[in-house]
């Protein structure tokens, strides 16, 4: 028998592992995967959800499963762990431009947590909008069309420079 | 973790309150779910979709630990999905408000404000919550629900203070769904216990913040505020609308004509 894959190693296959709906990113770009270790000889592999109710967390898990066991992995465990909450911060910079070079406007302003979207709230009332560059052509001229986009992770904005539509990657 | 040593009666208010906190979110998910390929322009359309999605994503943590827990109870566990689809009526907990029929757009809209900002409010103050399974829950929704207040708020200003046509909507929706809010704050011995034990905030405690919000807005939106002060309540305890069982007959027909299906 062959001794088990390092958890090294189970974190570079993980990082091959695509996200379902943003087939450019990976998992832990996405920094979904919060950690990999053995309980015995059991691999448990720990990971958070995006958004509550995000459809795409069972494909995540099945996919996970799918190419671990592809790699020989046999006795393994997911596991969900909801605290501390997943934060767009977690997205890694190579995260970030990927999402940018695939037309999504990565996350820029901070996290709930961190008090910058009650200050948003409070400017709202007066009408305050987020400066997002245009994906496309970098431009800032550009206005948020609807606080939700094509997933509930994401905010639709259009460029009134260059006229296309496009996502922007909300901060949670 | 903290739970183990609770004694039986807090874990019945805690189980209570799992239920009236999980009930409001799926009634509500699943009424704004309803207007999936109705909305006025696609991007609200997809704005309600994952608002609903959010809600009902929401509502599998807390039904999902409603039933965790009434194991300890007695000895059964429950899944969310059963909770969700093989009760009646009279066991829902949700307020009145959320099983508000859809009526105009205007009123899915304000009905989603006076909703998002107690919402709002209530999560925040559960994430410093004493036990440990509802604060980390709360922390995780809490993000979620600053976009749904964000969205509802700035879209009550906009209609409100928009056309004539969209602000007499607006004002027919807020004079009708007003006196359905209060319930929103009604406490009763549950509440009071589980606010004394630090678990949950008393619900009258929310009001302030919840006016303060909501009276900005409505005044940006240039909507009057109805003077009437009467409250219909009852949902918190089973007593409900007679729009619930329509809910129920929709969302629950699966598993009625079918028990157990699943894919």
């Amino acid at each position: 028998m062959t001794s088990p894959p390092s958890v090294e190693q189970v974190w570079q296959w993980l990082d091959e592992v695509k996200d379902p709906e943003i087939p450019v990113i990976s998992l832990t770009e996405l920094g979904i995967i919060r950690a990999v270790r053995y309980l015995d000889d059991e691999l448990v592999v720990t990971v958070t959800p995006t958004y509550s109710g995000c459809p795409a967390t069972s494909i995540i898990n099945l996919d996970i499963e799918t190419a671990l066991r592809g790699h020989g992995v046999e006795r393994l465990r997911l596991e969900r762990q909801l605290s501390p909450p997943w934060t767009t911060d977690w997205i890694s910079p190579s995260g970030r431009d990927k999402l940018l070079a695939y037309g999504i406007a990565p996350p820029i302003d901070g996290t709930a947590a961190d008090g910058r979207l009650q200050a948003r709230l409070e400017s709202m009332v007066s009408g305050g909008n987020l400066a997002i560059a245009c994906p496309r052509c970098r431009s800032m001229a550009t206005e948020k069309i609807s606080q939700f986009g094509s997933t509930p992770c994401k905010a639709s904005y259009r460029c009134t420079d260059c006229l296309e539509p496009f996502d922007y990657f909300k901060c949670i | 973790m903290a739970q183990q040593s609770r004694p039986e009666t807090e874990t019945a208010d805690v189980i209570e309150f799992l239920l009236r906190t999980g009930d409001n979110t799926l009634v509500l998910g699943h009424r704004v779910s309803e207007w999936c390929g109705h909305s006025p322009v696609l991007e609200e359309d997809i704005a309600l979709a994952n608002s609903a999605l959010d809600l009902i994503g929401q509502t599998q943590l807390w039904l999902g630990l409603a039933g965790e827990l009434e194991a300890s109870v007695n000895g059964q566990a429950r899944t969310a999905d059963q909770l969700a689809y093989l009760r009646d009526a009279a066991q829902f907990r949700n307020v009145l408000l959320v099983e508000r029929p859809n009526g105009d757009f205007g009123q899915t809209l304000m009905r989603q404000f006076l909703f998002d900002v107690w919402h709002l409010e209530l999560l925040k103050a559960l994430q410093t919550s004493t036990h440990p399974r509802l604060a980390e829950i709360a922390a995780k929704a809490v993000k979620e629900v600053y976009y749904h207040v964000e969205r509802s708020a700035d879209l009550v200003i906009r209609l409100g203070d928009g056309t004539d046509e969209s602000h007499r909507r607006m004002q027919a929706a807020l004079d009708d769904l007003w006196s359905y809010a209060g319930e929103l704050f009604v406490a009763d011995a549950h509440d009071e216990r589980l606010a004394a034990a630090g678990i949950a905030p008393n619900p009258a405690d929310l009001k302030p913040k919840w006016e303060q919000t909501v009276l900005r807005v409505l005044s940006e939106a240039t909507l009057t505020v109805p003077a009437g002060t009467f409250v219909h309540k009852g949902g918190k305890r089973g007593i409900h609308t007679e729009h619930l069982g329509f809910i129920l007959a929709q969302m629950q027909f699966l598993q009625r004509a079918y028990p157990g299906a699943v894919w």
